[in-house]
Parts: C-alpha cells; structure tokens; sequence
C-alpha cells in the first residue's frame, strides 16, 4: 500500500512542481499525437467522404479494408513503419527512424483508417436525399460534398475523439519506431513503459495521470461540444 | 381551349426511360409541362411519381431521353438548369443551422451578397409564416414549420420552375390544408410553373390545372383536371380518380350558407364558406346522383335538378355507371333492376338531381382552364 501512496504523491509533486523532464514528455506526446490526428482527419474525412459518395466496382471490398484498418494493431503499424523506415527500406533515404517524426508517420497510419471510418459512416448516415436537395438548391459538385461534410460535422468529432484517444494512449507503435531516446522520441506511453520497468512506480503513476487527465479532457471539451449541439 | 390561349411549354419531356437494375421503372414517351401552370401527378406508391419529378428536376440521369427546357436541350451535368428550379422532397432536409440560414442556403450557393440575403430572406419567411422562427435552430421545428421552411429555401431563389415531392404527406390533416392554402396562394401570385406528386386526390385537386395519372411507371392519363377525373381513359384511372363529377365553376352568389355557382352548361347549388366571384371546383359523387325517367319531380329536398340525355352506361360489376349530358357530364351509379325498371339506355332522356349538401367544395383562387 505505501508504495501507491508514496508514488500518488511523488506524482502530484512532479505535476504541480511542472518538472521538467515530465513536462517535456507531455509537450511532445500532445505534439505527436496532435500533429497525426491532424494528418489522419486530412487524409481520413477526404477518402471517407469520396468512398462515401462514389459508387465503383469494388466499393464493398475498400469499405471493407477500411473498416479492418480501424483495428489495425499498434504493434503491427509499428513493425512495418521500422521496416519502410529501415536504412535500407524503401524510406530510408529519409533518415527518419527513431525521431518523433517516425511517430507521427505511424501514429497517422494507426488514427487514419479509423477518421475514415468514421466519415464514412456518418455521410452515409445523412438523409438519402440530402445530397440531391443540395444539387437542386444549385451547388457544384464541390459546394455540395462541402455541405454534407458540414452537415455531418457533429458525428465527425467522433472521428476526432477517436483517432487523438487512440494514438495518445498507443505505445506499440511508438516505442518501435521512435525508440524512447530520452528528451528527444520520450513519449507518456513510451516513459510509463520504461520507468515501470525500472520500478520507478512513482514517475509512472505521475505520468500515467497525465495521461489520462489529457485524455479525459480532450474527449470532456469535444463532448460537451456535441452534446450542446445535438437536437432537442 | 383555344390554341391562342394555350400556355406555351415549359419544360418538354422526350422519350424518357428509366431503369433501376435492369428494370424500366420510369417509361414516358412525351410530356410537356405547361408555363404558369401547375401539374399534378398523382398514382399509388411505386408508380414512378418519384422518379419522374428527380428525373425532370435534372437530378437523375435516365437511360434514355432528353429534357428540353424553353426549347433548349438540357446540358451535361444540368449544373445550369439546376440553378433555375428548386425542389421540395417529402421530408424538410433542412440543414443544421438557423431558419434563416437554412432559407439563404439556395442564395449562398449563388454566391449572392450578404446585403442582398438580407433583403429577401425575410420577405420569404414571412410569405411562408416562418418570419418569427427566424433565428431558431432548424432541429428545433415542428413538422409544419420545417415544411414551411423548406418551400421558403425552394422560392426565395425565384426558380423558374418547382417540383414538390408529395411535400405534404407527413404532415397531419390541419397543418397540411393550411400549408396547402399558403403554397397554392404563392403559386398563383408568382404564376410559378409546378410539377408536385401526391397520392391525395383532394391536394391534387386544390392545387393542380393539369392531371396526370400514374401508374408503373407511366403516365396513364394527362389533361385538364376536370377532364381527367370526369372521363378517366382506362379502368385504372377510373378507379383510382375516377369517382367523383368534377365541374369547375365560379360562385354566382351565396346566400344563408347555399351558394350557386356557373359551371359550364349551367348552374350548380352548394353548401359552403365561399365568396361572391371565387372560383371552386364541385365534385359530386356518382352514389349521390338519383336519376328518374319523370319529369322534373315535384316535392324534392335536391336543390339540384336537370335534364339530361344518357350518353355511356358502363357495367361495373354490381352496378352501372351512366354519364349523363347535362349540358355538363354527370356521372350516377345505378343498379341493374334500376337500369331494367326505368328502361335506361343510351340516348334516353332523363332527369338528374342531387343535394346541395352532396356537394364537396374545393375552393380556388382562380378559375382553372379547362
């Protein structure tokens, strides 16, 4: 018992006192993570919204990969970003292996299938018609896809709670192809792993709660945003 | 009608085909949609009504076929065509966002000034009754409002022509017959060319000039609304519109609740909230029109009285149906020992009569031509 209490306050010691090397790992893990969300709901909310709307042979099958993709294991996205990423792989003319680039490349792979999932599934959820009372109200092509995006922007935030809460809390992936250098590829997920390994129970429990204090209010802020603008 | 008054085409269907996996679902060889006009399609569910307004809206390609719009071949993509007309489906779509956003939706996408919005958004809520929800969020409508929203979203952008799918059939009896008072008054006004579906006979007739019958995926009968409902081309048009005389007339005069009213080839008597001078349609049911051989009998409660010579007695089964030339068409059903007793054939001279009170009155702003 006093090594969870002695730990619980070392944690709360290292949160208020902003220790530096614990502040670093969050600023980096919130920059990582922020920057793959970003790429993924690029990327994702485009290709969900093209196979959404286009009817073409083989529509089933890509749905289907896509769907499989929001399930993609860590460690497998991992296994092949190291080997695309490998000096040499068929990317290892970008030297990037091991730096917080690499985790942002895996990262984006891991939360892009599930953005496009998602996006997926609520441009189709619209109303059948919705898309021809566009057209018939006079839109382009592109004014029309631009308002069903619109439209479908409440579900959409789910496609951002769900890419950022699953790549902030990866660590698979990660440790794989940013290696845990210290001050440099140290992320929460990657540091957690490694100080408890140590038996420095009590920076892994202060990490861990930061971990999911950013969860938590990440997906607190994107929830109450949504939930105040569902009808009635 | 006279060829001088005939409205000019509008919009002109060729060849029209349609098929949804591998099946023809839509089939119309020609049809001419009327300047100023309004036509109704009416027909049981299924029947392509549907798919012929998306189809004419330029919003399905058909298989086959050509839309000329003014005369001019409607173009690739009909991206400028669909700048000229508006649609209103059964359910509002409205967008998520406020009344007066959802109404400047058509204007935005024309990429009309902010100044000019607020010009004429207001002016279109207020037509449709919907001036006080301006600032509502659209998902907080009720069925009505949301209807109204969406006509006022598919006029505020003067669309040279409209087309209502079954816009009305979601609503409940009283928001319907004040939504479709609102719509047929705007109608009028603006002489905006309409094509709407219904499956309601009494919507087709308050709001339409022009009739056309569906049924899989054809037209079975197009024409005048009284012309299609007093003599229904086939079996299936009797029976699904054919059950009721429709005469168009004026009111003459109202007095104690009874008004008279000029129809072609006479005068009728009805029961009703109308105006000196307004234009009406009467519909008469066949069951509600007694026919005897007598002279015009003495000591009736019918206000309603003529003499007539029988032209058609159709067999229906347990009954006949007999068209009567009262100087207008009058359909009676009559029983067959009815039919033996009074020696009715066609060419015979008879007597027709009905209540003032067996009359269904459908007001309307205008005379309908025809």
């Amino acid at each position: 018992m006093d090594l969870i209490l002695e730990g619980i306050l070392k944690a709360f010691y290292l949160i208020f006192t902003l220790d530096k090397e614990v502040l670093g790992i969050t600023l980096l893990s919130l920059k990582v993570s922020g920057t793959a969300t970003l790429i993924s709901l690029f990327i994702g909310i485009s290709v969900g919204t093209a196979v959404a709307l286009a009817r073409f042979p083989g529509r089933q099958l890509v749905v289907s990969l896509i769907n499989t993709g929001m399930g993609l294991p860590p460690v497998v996205v991992g296994l092949f970003v190291t080997i695309f990423l490998w000096r040499n792989g068929p990317l290892g003319f970008l030297e990037i292996l091991y730096t917080p680039t690499a985790i942002i490349l895996a990262q984006a792979v891991i939360a892009t299938p599930i953005v496009t999932g998602i996006t997926l599934a609520s441009i189709q959820h619209l109303p059948a018609n919705l898309r021809l009372q566009i057209l018939a109200l006079g839109a382009t092509r592109v004014q029309m896809v631009w308002l069903l995006v619109k439209e479908a922007r409440l579900p959409l935030l789910a496609a951002v709670m769900a890419g950022f809460g699953g790549i902030i809390s990866e660590v698979g992936a990660s440790i794989m192809v940013g290696g845990n250098i210290r001050g440099y590829s140290r992320v929460l997920t990657t540091a957690t792993v490694m100080e408890t390994g140590r038996g420095n129970f009590d920076v892994a429990i202060a990490l861990s709660v930061i971990l999911m204090l950013l969860a938590f209010l990440v997906n607190a802020i994107l929830t109450q945003i949504q939930q105040r603008e569902r009808p009635r | 009608m006279t060829p001088e008054t005939m409205p000019e085409v509008l919009l002109k269907a060729e060849n029209l085909l349609v098929r949804r996996g591998g099946v023809t679902v839509l089939d119309i060889p020609a049809l001419d949609v009327l300047s100023g006009q309004v036509l109704a399609l009416i027909g049981p569910n299924g029947a392509g009504k549907s798919t012929l307004l998306l189809t004419l809206a330029g919003l399905l390609k058909p298989a086959r076929g050509s839309l000329l719009f003014r005369g001019e071949k409607i173009g690739n993509g009909g991206f400028d065509y669909r700048r000229r007309i508006a649609m209103v489906f059964q359910e509002p779509l409205l967008f998520d966002a406020t009344v007066f956003d959802n109404v400047a939706a058509g204007l935005k996408i024309r990429g009309i000034g902010r100044a000019e919005i607020g010009r004429t958004v207001p002016e279109y809520l207020e037509r449709f009754g919907v001036g006080h929800l301006a600032k509502r969020s659209a998902r907080k409508l009720s069925g009505g409002e949301a209807q109204r929203t969406s006509l006022a979203r598919a006029f505020v952008t003067k669309p040279e022509i409209v087309f209502l799918d079954e816009p009305f059939s979601s609503l409940d009896p009283p928001t319907r017959d004040a939504l479709i008072g609102d719509l047929e008054q705007i109608l009028r006004e603006t002489h905006t060319t309409a094509v709407a579906s219904t499956h309601d006979q009494m919507e087709a007739l308050r709001l339409a000039d022009r009739l056309a019958v569906m049924n899989g995926g054809k037209i079975a009968q197009i024409g005048p609304v009284a012309e299609v409902m007093n003599r229904p081309a086939d079996k299936f048009v009797a029976s699904f519109v054919g059950v009721e005389t429709v005469l168009p007339g004026r009111v003459l005069s109202v007095s104690d609740g009874v008004f008279v009213a000029a129809v072609e080839g006479g005068e009728i008597q009805a029961v009703g909230h109308v105006r000196t001078g307004e234009g009406v349609l009467c519909c008469i049911r066949p069951e509600h029109v007694t026919l005897s051989t007598n002279a015009p009998p003495l000591g009736t409660s019918a206000r309603n009285v003529f003499s007539g010579i029988i032209r058609t007695i159709t067999p229906l089964g347990l009954f006949h149906r007999v068209r009567v030339d009262c100087g207008f068409d009058l359909v009676a059903y009559v029983t067959r020992q009815s039919l033996e007793e009074l020696l009715l054939q066609e060419g015979k001279s008879v007597t027709a009569s009905f209540k003032a009170t067996a009359v269904h009155v459908i007001r309307r702003g205008a005379l309908p031509p025809g």
